[in-house]
């Protein structure tokens, strides 16, 4: 089983776009939503849930105020500032280390287990699909990254389907992490801007970090010629292939309001055409 | 628009706490005052003192310790620093030493003071980052905190203690969907907020509905221009080249001062 993980450094770079596409063009792949705080690909791909699961990816400390002796100690000993001056827990803060469980003198704080989210196994019109949404607000998004690989995995070995194709989060943080170690290919999806050249930087980095093989695609490419072709030159220095440009182009918004992949709305159309030959590319790669 | 309206208002401290990408400075080119790295506490372990308890590693909610037979190991990249395993070291094995995870300059551009954060690649926490960045708020100026995307985390932290959220959306579900999310993150924070409406024009009227229905104020619209958006891939702030738009962000940020009473 092969996996490809579509990335970007920032957001709205066209990254879900690029996915849905690819999930029409594979047929049979298993496709995961990793971009688990702001999932967009159900919009595109209209899941039908299967199996729902909790997520309970972190704890969270109950302080019992009949028993609490107002000593300070928990206050003083939490390095996340959860601890309210009237000796209330700040559920936004608590990270559930269990320190204040551990120094109080008179057993008033316990740790419970707090829902963060929701796993996810759906059916699309183009195969299974895994995918989450965490709880707003809610941290450890790479646990719940790792939950819908894990999830996927188990799909493709049950369907033998021998790709999944990974939407990953935005930056380079945790969720991006749990999206990319292991993976077969990283395309990069970005834009011809100057944060979007940063930004590529830091994925470009990111990947190399763990030795993923990266690939890269510019949206909009037309939208500003000179930046495109410096990242083309760019990726060229560091040996970085780039599969490819798509085009400016309307149809991909309206694509999305219409809910509907691109290379399924506007098959004929530029952009369509620059999402397939970066898959035809993807898949030789792949040896698929 | 961020940075659009730390320009045009002028005289503000402006963090850059999108730690993961900051891109304020490419858009500002500060000069830089100050470098200094971010660090986290992390658990050294004294193998003359240690006798192999576990205590530690059964203590800890991250995983990351590991008592072996004959060593503890620690795996730095999972520890949230909360001291814990010092605390419970029956032997007083455990000391802590800093670990660097990223980078926070200073600087200023103009009358602008800027202050932000890097995290190191390949380094999954960007919330202690994010907090040594708004550590440097000064009192008596007006703080524009810059935020990355999404809704966990990274955005609470960046969020917490403001006045006042502004959330920039686009006029497609896309957009509507992750604005509905970062709604009952602020609603939650209690942090009162307003919307800005990026490349209006483009999409659906699905986020002015949306908007009108929750009685939430629509604050500025910034039209889907050819001009606009080459400014910005060139990397120019697109109010220093069209100044009718410096007004506009000047309103935009009276009627926010004037929304929380300042």
């Amino acid at each position: 089983m092969k996996q490809l993980t579509v990335l970007s450094g920032k957001g709205g770079t066209g990254k879900t776009t690029v996915t849905a596409s690819f999930a029409v063009l594979a047929g049979n792949a298993i496709v995961a939503d990793c971009d688990v705080d702001a999932p967009n690909l159900h919009m595109l791909l209209h899941p039908r849930i299967v199996e729902t699961r909790e997520f309970k990816g972190s704890k969270l400390a109950i302080l019992d105020k009949s028993k609490c002796v107002e000593c300070g100690l928990c206050r003083k000993r939490c390095r996340f500032g959860a601890i309210t001056e009237r000796f209330e827990v700040d559920p936004i803060a608590c990270e559930g280390c269990g320190v204040c469980d551990l120094v109080c003198p008179v057993n008033a704080i316990a740790l419970s287990e707090r829902i963060s989210g929701h796993a996810y196994i759906s059916k699309t019109e183009h195969g299974f699909m895994s995918h989450a949404m965490l709880s707003p607000g809610e941290a450890n998004s790479g646990k719940l990254v790792t939950l819908v690989r894990q999830n996927a995995r188990i799909l493709a070995e049950r369907e033998s389907s021998d790709m999944v194709i990974i939407d990953g989060p935005p930056g380079i943080a945790c969720p991006v992490i749990a999206s990319v170690t292991g993976v077969d290919l990283g395309l990069a999806v970005t834009e011809p801007s100057m944060s979007g050249i940063h930004d590529l930087e830091r994925v470009l980095q990111l990947l190399g970090h763990f030795g993923v093989r990266p690939l890269v695609c510019v949206n909009m490419s037309d939208i500003n010629e000179e930046n495109t072709r410096k990242i083309v030159s760019f990726c060229k220095e560091r040996d970085v292939e780039v599969v490819g440009g798509i085009p400016f182009n309307r149809v991909v918004t309206e694509a999305m309001v219409k809910g509907k992949p691109v290379v399924e709305y506007a098959p004929r159309s530029d952009a369509a055409a620059g999402i397939g030959r970066a898959w035809k590319r993807i898949l030789s790669l792949l040896e698929l | 628009m961020a940075v659009n309206t730390a320009l045009s208002v002028g005289n503000v401290q402006f963090l850059d706490c999108d730690v993961e990408k900051p891109n304020a400075h490419l858009l500002l080119h500060p000069t830089i005052s100050l470098t200094e790295p971010v660090c986290v506490s992390v658990p050294v372990v004294n193998g003359e003192l240690c006798d192999h308890c576990g205590e530690c590693a059964q203590f800890c909610h991250y995983n990351a310790l590991f008592v072996g037979s004959e060593k503890v190991l620690v795996f730095p990249e999972l520890c949230h620093s909360c001291g814990g395993c010092v605390l419970v070291c029956p032997r007083k094995a455990i000391t802590e030493q800093g670990r660097r995870i990223g980078t926070l300059k200073l600087g200023s551009a103009g009358d602008l003071e800027l202050v932000y954060g890097e995290l190191e690649v390949g380094e999954s926490m960007a919330v202690p980052v994010i907090r040594e960045v708004k550590r440097r708020i000064v009192d008596g100026k007006d703080v524009i905190l810059d935020s990355s995307p999404g809704a966990s985390c990274p955005v609470v932290e960046t969020v917490r203690g403001s006045d006042f959220s502004v959330l920039v959306t686009e006029p497609t579900p896309f957009g509507l969907h992750d604005l509905r999310i970062a709604v009952r993150v602020l609603e939650n924070m209690r942090v009162p907020f307003g919307v800005v409406i990026n490349r209006a024009g483009v999409g659906d009227r699905g986020v002015y509905e949306y908007c009108e229905e929750k009685g939430i104020r629509v604050l500025l619209e910034i039209p889907f221009q050819r001009r606009i958006a080459q400014l910005y891939s060139r990397g120019i702030p697109f109010s220093a080249e069209m100044p009718e738009w410096k007004e506009k962000f000047r309103a935009f940020f009276d009627e926010v001062r004037r929304l929380v009473g300042g």
